[in-house]
């Protein structure tokens, strides 16, 4: 099916001046209805992401603010701009913001909201209410973790060992911990309401095995998010108990056992990491397949690949652990389990890559992020099979490698592929497009500034640079300086988008119902989409990923499937 | 390897060059996967770049190619990534398994310094002075939160927890010093948990453990285990009503319960400060508690004692 061609309800336009592109909608949801009123108490699921958009923007703006901070106190070997105490609250903040209040809702809750009810041919999740009631529980919990941060902050790293968190500390742990108990409220929330839609909204025709793999990626997502979460919120609860009212559970003078903590903590936190990726993958799956014209390579390698990595991601805590006092007959399980959630990782990659071949691949800004993130993603990817291994990681455990190697994932992954979805449905949810020359200088000056601020930390790391270090021997400095300088670049790549984003949302040529002539139900609706989603119920009756074959070549005959 | 190329530390052990050895075969394979992706991606985006704006992708549809493609990019990073898990895994054990003969040292760590006390009684802080070629193990705790001792040149990091012992253990090969660190947040002044190991000639160590430089010991472990008043139940005589020490370090020990333990450190740690967890067959578990009694570095000093009080333990072959 063409895609212009369905697109139904469209008056013609009886306004005066230029024609509007094909598909472009007068009315649509975001006009559906004015006042500040009617966005803060929308059901609407697209108004709900774009409230989730002015977040984690705030948050990640915030993060980022700090992490500028932190690459000027470490651009010289001396710890001379801030006090230990002020650089330890800031990288504190640093991982509390990006971790729980951005990486963790970004891609759910601005692409996941808007996108997997239109995918599916649904007019909204299957909670409208619940889902409203998910960005208001966000909000509380992260403004708490913020008035935490306003009043002093807390020191004890985004991971909160204890005892150190539990006794040691005496910053404000108890209303950042508290944040981060409600702000997972939140998350499960959310993780029902996308696992019941998938179940019981999708419209006629929509089998499990056609839909866009994004939505498979977010339905792994959620049951990390329903499974895994209780479990950080039952940790950071017995560290409030323990802190408030000197319950020995994790400090040993108590009678506790600090390392419970870190079994618990990274019961979630390591499936956490994976609550941040997979949705990136499902915008990668989106980007590669859009941008190739062609339908993903091994569909359904791919979209189990993304149950698997939930499933194994519960298993492989331990790996945060190997030095940490735990038998070393543990840490054998451990580096093996960790070893085999790599395999669906690279069945991934090589699909991407393979999805390409024979494609019909355009150099447009969401390629250019879907291009780097695979790259990136690829390099963090394999630096942690070096980590699961017990002798390497028994060495670089703790240093500067394992700060790159989780930025690769976290940033060259997550926030990479979160830019591309930005970038990909933007005319979808704004119906504006933005200028592509400054789109794609954005990606070249992220993937370049990505790399030259944690490259250098792979080396420094080997080298022995602990991390967490306010003041490190002088040696180190040159790299230490390079990564300074890259996040630089970097942060100016991130600066971009905001403000052409701004820009075009007043002065950007209008979209077409499918500027990238791209397949998916979301892209026959007119942009922005109507406050129902579709002027009509869609019926669904091709695989995903379907555009029409070319003529037939004369190299070889297609066998139908 | 090298041991002075650029951007590897400095190998301080022998230990050192199994793990470099190790980083660098499963650095070839990295290298090569994502060359191999690098070089595909911008190959397929240049071959295939889209020449008209109407043009489409061709579907591949030989499905038994598909799957054989599938099984082949699983089966092999898998073989790769279980040889890297067996070496990885046998370098860890060596790294983590201290040879019988290791000269013990004890460390104890604090909120921010590391107090470390020589087999010879010499004690000494934020430095480690230790001879060439020596097994050295060390027997390490914490008085307050985690800490983490890391020297880089012997490529490995312990974790120091606070009511147990962890042990770490290295053969310095080479002359030298090295950067101690403290390899897990710890608190305001982390950073600054940081000091030194020595490495010198064995005849430079035994004069440097004879000149002053070390700080004067505390009380013996055997003058602390009389003024602790353990001396009179624990005592060789038919009045003892406590278990007889001498002899006892690196036996098993059978308890009450029936079950059985080893009389190493971490035990004769544990039945000072929790008398009651582990008591002793035929006896009653009437020892006090000494938890909040003695300091960390006290209970090295009377560990200590106490393993003095048995004939160094014959090296296994």
């Amino acid at each position: 099916m063409k895609p212009e061609t369905t697109i139904a309800g469209q008056p013609a336009s009886a306004v005066a001046g230029p024609p509007l592109p094909v598909g472009y909608a007068r009315r649509n949801y975001i006009n559906a209805k004015y006042g500040a009123k009617s966005w803060l108490l929308t059901l609407d699921h697209k108004r709900i992401a774009i409230l989730y958009l002015l977040s984690v923007t705030f948050f990640f703006a915030l993060g980022g603010l700090m992490a500028v901070l932190i690459r000027l106190e470490l651009a010289t070997p001396e710890g001379d701009l801030f006090q230990p105490d002020v650089y330890n609250r800031l990288f504190t903040m640093h991982g509390v913001m990006m971790v729980f209040f951005f990486l963790i809702p970004a891609i759910p809750g601005v692409l996941g909201n808007f996108l997997i009810p239109i995918m599916i041919g649904a007019r909204d999740l299957a909670f409208p209410r619940l889902n409203l009631a998910s960005w208001y529980i966000y909000n509380v919990g992260a403004v708490m973790a913020f008035w935490a941060m306003l009043h002093g902050g807390v020191d004890t790293g985004w991971t909160f060992y204890t005892p150190l968190s539990s006794i040691y500390s005496n910053t404000y742990v108890v209303v950042t911990a508290v944040g981060i108990f409600i702000n997972g409220f939140s998350s499960i929330l959310t993780g029902i309401n996308f696992i019941v839609t998938i179940h019981k909204m999708r419209a006629p025709g929509m089998t499990w095995f056609r839909l866009p793999l994004f939505v498979w990626a977010h339905y792994a997502t959620s049951l990390i998010m329903v499974l895994g979460t209780p479990v950080i919120a039952i940790t950071v609860l017995l560290v409030g108990a323990e802190r408030l009212l000197h319950i020995g559970i994790f400090d040993p003078r108590l009678g506790g056992d600090p390392v419970l903590f870190q079994h618990l903590f990274w019961f979630y936190s390591h499936p956490a990491v994976y609550i941040m990726i997979l949705p990136a993958m499902g915008v990668i799956s989106e980007l590669v397949a859009a941008f190739a014209r062609k339908p993903i390579f091994g569909y359904a390698f791919v979209a189990f690949s993304s149950v698997a990595i939930a499933v194994l991601g519960f298993l492989v805590w331990g790996h945060h652990m190997f030095v940490a006092g735990q038998s070393i007959y543990s840490g054998v399980v451990f580096s093996v389990l960790s070893m085999l959630v790599a395999v669906p990782s690279a069945i991934k990659v090589f699909n991407w890559t393979a999805t390409l071949y024979k494609g019909s691949v355009s150099w447009d800004t969401p390629m250019l992020y879907a291009l780097g993130f695979i790259g990136l993603f690829t390099i963090g990817g394999l630096t942690g099979v070096m980590l699961a291994t017990l002798g390497i990681d028994a060495h670089v455990h703790d240093t500067y490698f394992i700060i790159a190697h989780f930025h690769y994932i976290m940033v060259g992954g997550a926030i990479m592929g979160y830019l591309g979805g930005m970038h990909y449905w933007w005319p979808k949810i704004t119906g504006r497009l933005y200028p592509a020359f400054w789109s794609k200088l954005s990606a070249l000056t992220v993937f370049i500034g990505f790399n030259v601020t944690f490259f250098p930390q792979f080396l420094l790391g080997y080298m022995g640079m602990p991390r967490r270090y306010h003041s490190y021997p002088p040696e180190f400095q040159v790299l230490n300086v390079m990564s300074s300088a890259g996040a630089t670049i970097l942060a100016f790549g991130y600066l971009l988008p905001l403000l052409y984003f701004v820009w075009s949302m007043r002065w950007g040529p209008r979209a077409s119902a499918n500027p990238w002539g791209a397949a998916g139900l979301e892209w026959q609706t007119t942009s922005p989409p109507p406050t129902d989603n579709f002027h009509a119920r869609p019926v669904v009756t091709t695989p995903p990923y379907d555009y029409p074959e070319p003529a037939p070549s004369e190299e070889e005959v297609p066998v139908v499937a | 390897m090298w041991p002075n190329a650029p951007l590897f530390p400095e190998q301080g052990s022998a230990l050192a060059a199994e793990v470099d050895h190790l980083v660098l075969f499963s650095l070839l394979g990295s290298v090569f996967f994502s060359s191999l992706i690098a070089v595909l991606l911008v190959y397929f985006a240049v071959r295939y770049r889209r020449r008209h704006p109407d043009q489409v992708g061709t579907v591949v549809h030989h499905s038994w190619k598909i799957t054989a493609l599938e099984i082949t990019w699983s089966v092999v990073p898998l073989a790769l990534m279980l040889v890297l898990f067996v070496w990885g895994t046998r370098v860890f054990f060596y790294q983590n398994r201290p040879p019988a003969d290791a000269a013990t040292y004890y460390v104890v760590g604090r909120q921010w310094m590391w107090k470390i006390q020589h087999p010879e009684g010499n004690r000494e802080i934020n430095q480690l002075h230790v001879p060439l070629g020596r097994a050295v193990k060390l027997l390490m705790t914490s008085e307050d939160v985690i800490h983490d001792f890391f020297v880089p040149a012997f490529r490995i990091h312990v974790d120091v927890l606070p009511g147990r012992y962890t042990t770490y253990w290295f053969k310095a090969n080479r002359v030298g010093t090295y950067h101690l660190f403290c390899g897990q947040y710890c608190g305001v002044e982390h950073a600054k948990m940081s000091g030194q190991v020595v490495v010198m000639e064995p005849s430079a160590y035994e004069a440097w453990l004879a000149g002053s430089q070390g700080q004067p010991p505390l009380a013996s472990g055997e003058q602390l285990f009389a003024a602790k008043a353990c001396n009179t139940c624990h005592r060789p005589d038919s009045a003892a009503r406590a278990p007889v020490l001498t002899g006892l370090f690196g036996r098993p020990v059978s308890l009450a319960d029936g079950s059985s333990a080893t009389a190493d450190e971490s035990y004769i740690r544990e039945s000072i400060v929790n008398p009651a967890a582990k008591v002793v067959a035929g006896y009653q578990p009437i020892m006090p508690t000494f938890k909040g009694n003695v300091s960390e570095e006290e209970l090295v000093l009377l560990v200590s004692y106490v393993k003095s009080l048995s004939p160094a333990p014959e090296v296994k072959k």
